[in-house]
């Protein structure tokens, strides 16, 4: 350790912080900022905060647009549509990744690494065109349903797009390598021989995964579902996509209250209230984490 | 037997799950057809059109090279905040500076080019730069949120492996400047690469950060792709859709044969 900042390193530890300052911190505040303050017509679209008039110093600010969002049902849902949302594509992605990321990690190292490098390939590949081609596939004219009318189960197009069903699969579709990457991290780690010994001790299969196999691959479970439930939450690309009109998520009224509707303050409030009701489920995740590791010790 | 069906099946279901899509998008970038979905003929009529379409192609050059610039510059900044983070104990405000550099990581993108947008639009205003929205801004958006992804890599590695090796070299009398370099940079060497790699992707990848800090002449490829796609379907997007999978698959191939090249030594 080096103990006192010599000269040579100051500038490695201020240029990366100041950077942080000006470029992260600084706009945070700057729309707490404007989520304080009133909205009025013009350039920029809200009043100053501060104001010198002849009676001296006027502050501006206003709780009006928390007190407003927090008083139109059409906001409190749309910010209980997308928790419901991430909750709901965390748990089918765990469902849904665990057993993957299970049995190619019990694979042998040659079938391994060849399996661990078509879950990569998704995975790097772009996000935009991976929800794309769900928009294709569930097209009415799309593949699923024609191969549906072939086989007689129906007899038009249903339509498939457009709605929260399709937001939810494409969710999970674009966010299940997140998931199963962290998890196959944990379970290739995991000593085979563990789960031959709780059998040997008469443990049914389920015990053994219950008992043995689920509490150490814990932390993989919490890295993943931590990957996929936070930005799930703020998700615009995928209700854009592939959602319809009949449930509006969070991230989508940011940007139509940015962009459509031009109200900046209202969009920094909305803005501001996301970060506060994010930081709640993550406290309560690792509250509940950190308390099952102290019960385990 | 009942084990080994069950693995065989649940690998290849989740895996049809995973690639059914790509492939079958693949499968109708060579249709005829201006509708995507009725196959009228196998044909390369797409491609041809894609490498003729300027607005994507200078799209695709404006995303290459931001995301490279920007996964320089964020690479340089995170291993400085790694090595700050786990070699040099006087920092000030130090909580502070572990907050900046991890909250990046979890916090939503639309509000992170929310927040983005009103400082460049506020400092327009107070100090005249940014002079406009543009490349640059995209590029300053990139490397901040990038830093942080590069800074855990490098941590992680850099507080794995064994520190007596510096102090060593520190008793030895080798000056701190030379221990990084000649020391603390080749351990972290891979570490430096995947996080350049993942910066780089992270750039290439982001169409919402980057839809709200661009300006004119800025158009990186997912804001051009999502424009095209966004009310409706595109043979051509189907078309660019194949050639970024064959390069990923590509990548990913001589990785693995890399990988096993270096085991087999």
């Amino acid at each position: 350790m080096i103990k006192n900042l010599k000269k040579q390193n100051v500038w490695f530890v201020f240029t990366p912080y100041l950077w942080l300052v000006l470029f992260f911190f600084v706009p945070l505040a700057l729309i707490f900022k404007i989520s304080i303050s009133v909205s009025e017509w013009g350039m920029p679209p809200y009043r100053d905060l501060f104001s010198l008039s002849e009676n001296g110093l006027k502050i501006n600010s206003t709780l009006g647009n928390y007190l407003f969002i927090f008083s139109d049902p059409f906001y409190i849902r749309s910010y209980l549509n997308s928790l419901s949302l991430a909750f709901t594509s965390t748990v089918l992605c765990l469902f849904i990744g665990y057993p993957i990321a299970f049995y190619v990690a019990k694979s042998k190292p040659s079938i391994r690494n060849i399996l661990l490098i078509m879950l990569i390939i998704p995975f790097w590949s772009s996000f935009l065109l991976r929800v794309y081609a769900w928009k294709v596939l569930l097209q009415g004219s799309g593949i699923i349903n024609s191969v549906l009318i072939h086989i007689g189960l129906i007899s038009e197009p249903i339509s498939m797009l457009h709605n929260h069903y399709a937001v939810i699969l494409g969710v999970v579709y674009t966010y299940l390598p997140f998931m199963i990457l962290p998890l196959y991290g944990y379970l290739v780690k995991f000593d085979l021989n563990l789960i031959d010994a709780s059998n040997d001790l008469g443990a049914k299969p389920l015990n053994t995964f219950v008992k043995v196999i689920l509490p150490l691959s814990l932390p993989g479970i919490v890295a993943g579902s931590m990957l996929v439930f936070i930005p799930v939450v703020g998700e615009y690309i995928i209700p854009e996509m592939l959602g319809g009109s009949d449930k509006l998520y969070f991230g989508k009224i940011i940007w139509d209250e940015f962009f459509v509707n031009r109200d900046w303050p209202i969009a920094s409030a909305l803005a501001m209230s996301g970060i506060v009701i994010l930081v709640f489920p993550i406290i309560i995740f690792q509250l509940m984490y950190a308390k099952y590791n102290f019960r385990n010790e | 037997m009942n084990k080994l069906f069950l693995k065989i099946l649940t690998l290849t279901i989740g895996f049809s799950f995973l690639y059914f899509p790509i492939l079958t998008l693949i499968a109708y970038s060579f249709n005829e057809n201006k509708r995507v979905m009725v196959w009228k003929g196998f044909s390369f009529r797409w491609y041809k059109e894609l490498f003729q379409n300027e607005q994507i192609l200078e799209a695709f050059y404006t995303s290459l090279k931001i995301a490279s610039l920007s996964a320089t510059f964020a690479t340089i900044m995170g291993v400085m905040i790694g090595f700050s983070l786990t070699r040099i104990s006087k920092i000030p405000a130090r909580p502070f500076f572990i907050f900046l550099s991890s909250s990046p990581l979890v916090m939503p993108e639309i509000i992170l080019g929310l927040s983005l947008l009103l400082f460049f639009i506020s400092s327009n205003h107070i100090i005249g730069f940014p002079s406009s929205k543009g490349q640059l801004t995209v590029l300053i958006s990139h490397i901040t949120f990038s830093v942080a992804f590069v800074a855990v890599i490098i941590q992680s590695r850099l507080s794995s492996y064994d520190k007596n090796i510096e102090e060593a070299a520190q008793d030895l009398g080798t000056i701190p400047n030379m221990i990084f370099w000649k020391i603390t940079a080749p351990v972290i060497l891979p570490a430096i690469l995947s996080g350049w790699l993942l910066a780089f992707t992270l750039s290439l990848d982001d169409l919402v950060v980057a839809s709200f800090t661009t300006g004119p002449g800025a158009n990186t490829l997912p804001i051009v792709v999502f424009s095209k796609v966004r009310l409706g379907l595109s043979p051509e997007v189907n078309a660019l859709s194949a050639i970024i999978m064959l390069i990923v698959i590509l990548a990913a191939l001589s990785i693995y044969l890399i990988n096993r090249s270096n085991i087999k030594k």
